[in-house]
């Protein structure tokens, strides 16, 4: 297309697996994610920032890849929900949010998800408040937030050490 | 919590908490919704829309655009063939055809910012984008209606010039307002004279969004035997095939609409906007089209729900018995008609018993986007306006505002002020366990710092619930367990709720059901999953799907018993013989045989329901008000609703707390933010402000098991009446903890500070009061 | 007979009665019943041999779902309303 700008080799890892990918300049990691490389549990609810459905870890910080730029991701470690669970079983807060009820329609449940496992990672007990502040990043329109609070205090909890399970 | 009425049966499924059919695949990214499809050649569309709010097309050329490397195809209203004036009932919605392809993209004039005017199908999403530039348009600038208030004036400009309004007098021409109806009983005046305490206040709300966080979206193909394959974000993959049949003039078995997994919908998503325009463009293209909704566009050309004026008045005698009551409600229905100003009508004195009451109710258009519903659609805004005026009585006559809805509550038998009896309902059950709940008895606790106020409100909801058409398959495998195939897409768990009512029926575990939402193609008419019907109803018919697959399965059991069906009773998910008590198997070594006793076993359930049995909604708002900034914080909240029967207790409580979360963010921040040419100044979640996790404390619930008696397991909706109390509980709140009656929503800070400072926000005189301290010394 | 609560914009083809009794074992021969009593009355609740779109016949407390064809009693109470759509 003569509209087209060249795209850009990206060299970078995701869910552990390193990954070379070709990405226009004005493509997002969020587009490289769903559209080059298929991954679409990572989901586009604004497409501005605000409302954490594209939550990703970036290097092991939580970034809504909607305002990173693909080309960004060269040289670092992406992980998204897709690479959240292991073989032998879903990590404890995926397995927490099940039994809690924390998800109705689900399309925000893959940044929760991401969001809250970058917390215990930090901090493998946080406070009520502490959840709450941590994600409140992250838009829910279904639940009003009470089971997905119950639920990532009950993946501490269990599973509050962090205890490498967690890729990021 | 949860109350039952008295003892029930005793249930092995119904009632507990088993994790969702769906759960895993939503936990782990794998859940497909409509914007993760794709196919090879897939083009992606997008959608030119008006920038003005009202203004003619003198001018449209898509030429450029159309010559465009990487360009397929452009569209225009000149596409969508006009259909004639005809009202159709879209399942849920009523349309008139005359308006349908208008609302789609418009002829020559748009009626709101964000109206789609052309569309264009691209290699990429850029390219479409860049293509969008290159359509030249010439717009004519009209004069905008933006409020009730305006559109009703005499002389207003004319939204839509061939409207013709349904008023009471008959029909009427060149006017703004759609339709006008009117419910009365007995003698208002009468009643207010007999009244020693009458309250009368305006209210008026703004519109707001339903908020769900996936877009629109729809994926079209044609296959070259001229049939259509539509893959879509909807309430309802019937009423959308339905609709783009009509609307593209070809026969609904030729278009095959497969629901995927939906990202909230809240009555939103019940609305078409995407699929005739994938549609129209993957013909032309001769591709698989995808289109899917940017925010701003969201926000902008989707269905809010509407803003508008309602004005309640309330009469009591000395002894606190209500006498009277009326209520004129205006509603924006949008650029063109159809508010859920009739539903607000009909449900504003639900929750009362009232020996004389006149309510008025009109739609109106305004060049705003066309509204849709959006959970008890219309309901909240009656309740905030009604809630917050009884509130307002039980106050002057020094009556406890529980008591006095209580007193005054309506009951089975009483009749409703539009006119039919009421049906067994447990408001009264439900205001009883308001007042035993842990919220209410519980003191309100010193304010956190000397500047900030605590007060406690309270408010009833009412909302009627729906049936209508569902259909389930059910298939025995040879393990025991069962296929399921229900119409009704899953926006909150129903797979599990539906699934639950089969494999309570079969005797057999939750997880033994294995649900899937069908297709057009592969089940049969289901309404759109809304009106809070789909427990009810799609479980209906999984349980008489169910109840037919024991009827067969009992003829299998004779034929390996070798004895007569009519010797057989079922129980506890365990075929025996009345007459020999050897004679037993299970549900799962009936289903092991089946190959021996006739082969393969399926079984179909369909109902076109009626009793849904409508559901209250009582609920306690403790809030803090910092009186420097004027934000309120809510410190504690409780849901008390009657539910029927819980299915799934967890995702009832869900619905109950999600539907409180949307209210509390009505009450105090969500507004559609205008200026005076019809322009949306905030249409992103930034600016949009939706309560996040930080927002709202645990939202408590009690759930009061008042059993809907046209349900084999009592079964009422509970999605939609938990929205409903919310903004008028807040409004209550904030009367208790500042002296001030809010009667404008959203009850933001800048309104809550210029109310705290003596004025208003908008300069108009309030009714200023000070006695709001008194009701706390009751606690 | 079945009583007929008169919606208030028909009240103009009733001479402003609220309820009237009509014979009609029927929705169907209750509404041509009416129709002959109060002419244009059907034109309002009905199109094409059908209940209006939009339009809900409520009988006994409970919406209709066999439209026209509904049985009514002989103490039958009928209201019609505009339907009402949900969420």
């Amino acid at each position: 297309m003569t509209t087209q700008p060249k795209k850009a080799r990206v060299s970078t890892t995701v869910n552990g697996q390193p990954v070379d990918v070709l990405v226009a300049p004005y493509q997002s990691l969020l587009e490289m994610l769903r559209e080059v490389l298929g991954l679409t549990g990572t989901k586009e609810g604004c497409n501005d920032g605000n409302c954490g459905a594209c939550t990703v870890s970036l290097d092991g910080r939580i970034v809504d890849s909607c305002l990173v730029l693909g080309a960004e991701a060269d040289g670092k470690r992406v992980d998204t929900i897709e690479g959240m669970a292991r073989p032998e079983g879903l990590h404890p807060l995926q397995q927490a949010f099940l039994e809690e009820a924390a998800l109705q329609c689900g399309i925000c449940t893959p940044g929760f998800l991401v969001a809250a496992r970058a917390l215990l990672e930090r901090e493998p007990h946080p406070s009520e408040e502490r959840i709450r502040l941590w994600l409140a990043g992250n838009l829910c329109r279904c639940t009003g937030y009470d089971k997905i609070v119950g639920a990532v205090r009950k993946a501490a909890a269990l599973d509050g050490a962090g205890n490498g399970r967690a890729a990021g | 919590m949860t109350i039952t009425e008295k003892p029930q049966q005793q249930y092995k499924v119904i009632g507990t908490r088993p994790i969702r059919h769906d759960g895993l695949e939503k936990v782990t990214g794998r859940a497909v919704y409509g914007a993760d499809v794709k196919f090879p050649g897939l083009l992606w569309g997008a959608v030119l829309r008006s920038p003005h709010a009202h203004a003619r097309i003198k001018k449209l050329d898509v030429s450029k655009a159309a010559k465009m490397p990487g360009v397929f195809a452009v569209m225009t209203g000149a596409d969508l063939v006009d259909l004639e004036s005809k009202l159709v009932d879209m399942g849920e919605e009523i349309d008139n055809l005359a308006y349908t392809t208008k609302k789609l993209m418009a002829d020559d004039k748009v009626v709101y910012k964000g109206h789609p005017v052309a569309a264009v199908a691209a290699v990429d999403l850029n390219t479409a984008q860049e293509a969008l530039k290159l359509i030249a348009v010439a717009y004519e600038p009209l004069p905008v209606v933006l409020t009730v208030e305006e559109a009703m004036a005499p002389g207003a400009p004319l939204v839509l010039d061939d409207l013709v309004g349904e008023h009471l007098t008959g029909e009427a021409r060149n006017t703004n307002i759609a339709k006008h109806t009117r419910y009365e009983f007995g003698d208002t005046a009468k009643g207010f004279a007999r009244a020693a305490v009458t309250v009368e206040r305006t209210f008026k709300l703004t519109m707001v969004h339903q908020g769900y966080i996936e877009p629109q979206n729809a994926t079209a193909q044609w296959n070259q035997d001229g049939k259509l394959t539509v893959w879509t974000s909807t309430q309802g993959a019937f009423n959308v095939r339905d609709a783009v049949a009509s609307i593209l003039k070809m026969p609904e078995s030729n278009i095959r609409v497969i629901p995927l997994e939906i990202g909230g919908g809240f009555g939103g998503k019940i609305p078409i906007y995407l699929e005739p325009v994938a549609a129209v463009l993957a013909r032309k293209a001769g591709r698989p089209v995808k289109l899917v909704m940017d925010r701003k566009s969201v926000f902008e050309a989707t269905g809010p729900t509407p803003g508008g004026t309602i004005r309640v008045k309330v009469g009591a005698d000395s002894a606190g018995n209500i006498t009277a009551a009326e209520a004129d409600l205006r509603y924006e229905a949008g650029a063109y008609p159809g508010s859920p100003v009739g539903a607000g009508a009909q449900c504003i004195f639900a929750p009362y018993r009232l020996p004389n009451s006149r309510i008025d109710a009109y739609d109106v258009v305004v060049n705003k986007p066309k509204t849709a519903a959006y959970r008890a659609p219309g309901a909240t805004q009656a309740a905030f306006a009604m809630e917050s005026v009884v509130d307002e009585v039980a106050e002057r006559l020094g009556i406890d505002p529980l008591e006095f809805r209580l007193r005054n509550a309506s009951r089975e038998g009483d009749r409703r002020a539009d006119g039919p009896i009421f049906p067994r309902i447990g408001n009264v059950q439900v205001l009883q366990a308001a007042k035993r709940s842990a919220q209410w008895n519980a003191p309100l606790g010193a304010p956190s710092a000397p500047h900030k106020k605590r007060g406690r409100g309270v408010a009833n909801g009412f909302w009627f619930n729906g049936g209508m058409k569902s259909s389930c398959n059910l298939a025995v495998n040879k393990d025991g367990t069962v296929a399921m195939v229900e119409g009704s897409v899953d926006i909150g768990g129903t797979r599990a709720s539906i699934a639950m009512q089969a494999a309570e029926v079969l005797g057999i575990p939750a997880e033994d059901v294995h649900p899937t939402v069908g297709d057009t193609d592969t089940v049969g008419q289901t309404d759109v999953t809304g009106g809070s019907r789909t427990t009810f109803a799609t479980g209906y018919a999984a349980y008489l799907a169910a109840t037919n697959v024991v009827k067969q399965m009992m003829g299998r059991a004779a034929k390996l018993w070798e004895i007569d069906e009519s010797g057989i009773e079922f129980k506890d998910g365990t075929f025996f013989s009345k007459s020999d008590p050897e004679l037993r198997l299970t549900f799962k070594q009936v289903a092991e045989k089946l190959d021996e006793t006739g082969g393969p076993l399926s079984a179909t359930g369909t109902v076109n329901m009626r009793g849904a049995g409508g559901a209250f909604s009582t609920q306690i708002a403790d809030v803090e008000v910092d009186t420097e900034t004027g934000k309120v914080d809510v410190l504690r909240w409780t849901v008390v609703q009657d539910v029927g029967k819980a299915i799934h207790p967890a995702y009832v409580e869900g619905q109950m707390q999600g539907g409180a979360a949307q209210g509390i963010g009505w009450a105090l921040n969500e507004e559609y933010f205008w200026d005076d040419k019809g322009n949306m100044h905030n249409s992103s979640f930034l600016d949009y402000r939706m309560p996040t996790a930080l927002d709202l404390p645990k939202i408590e619930t009690v759930l009061v098991e008042v059993p809907n008696p046209n349900h084999p397991y009592g079964v009422r909706g509970v999605g939609e009446a938990p929205i409903v109390a919310p903004v008028a509980a807040i409004a209550n709140a904030l009367r208790d903890a500042l002296g001030t009656r809010f009667t404008e929503t959203p009850m933001k800070p800048s309104r809550v500070l210029a109310a705290i400072k003596g004025g208003t926000l908008d300069g108009a005189a309030t009714a200023a009061s000070s006695n709001g301290a008194s009701r706390r010394g009751r606690r | 007979m079945p009583t007929v609560f008169v919606p208030v914009p028909l009240r103009r083809l009733t001479g402003g009665e609220h309820r009237v009794t009509v014979p009609g074992a029927t929705l169907r021969e209750l509404v041509a019943n009416l129709d002959a009593r109060y002419p244009g009355f059907a034109a309002h609740v009905t199109e094409d041999g059908r209940l209006r779109p939009g339009m809900a016949a409520i009988v006994n407390g409970e919406a209709t779902v066999d439209g026209l064809r509904t049985p009514l009693t002989e103490d039958a109470e009928v209201h019609f309303l505009p339907a009402v759509s949900g969420g």
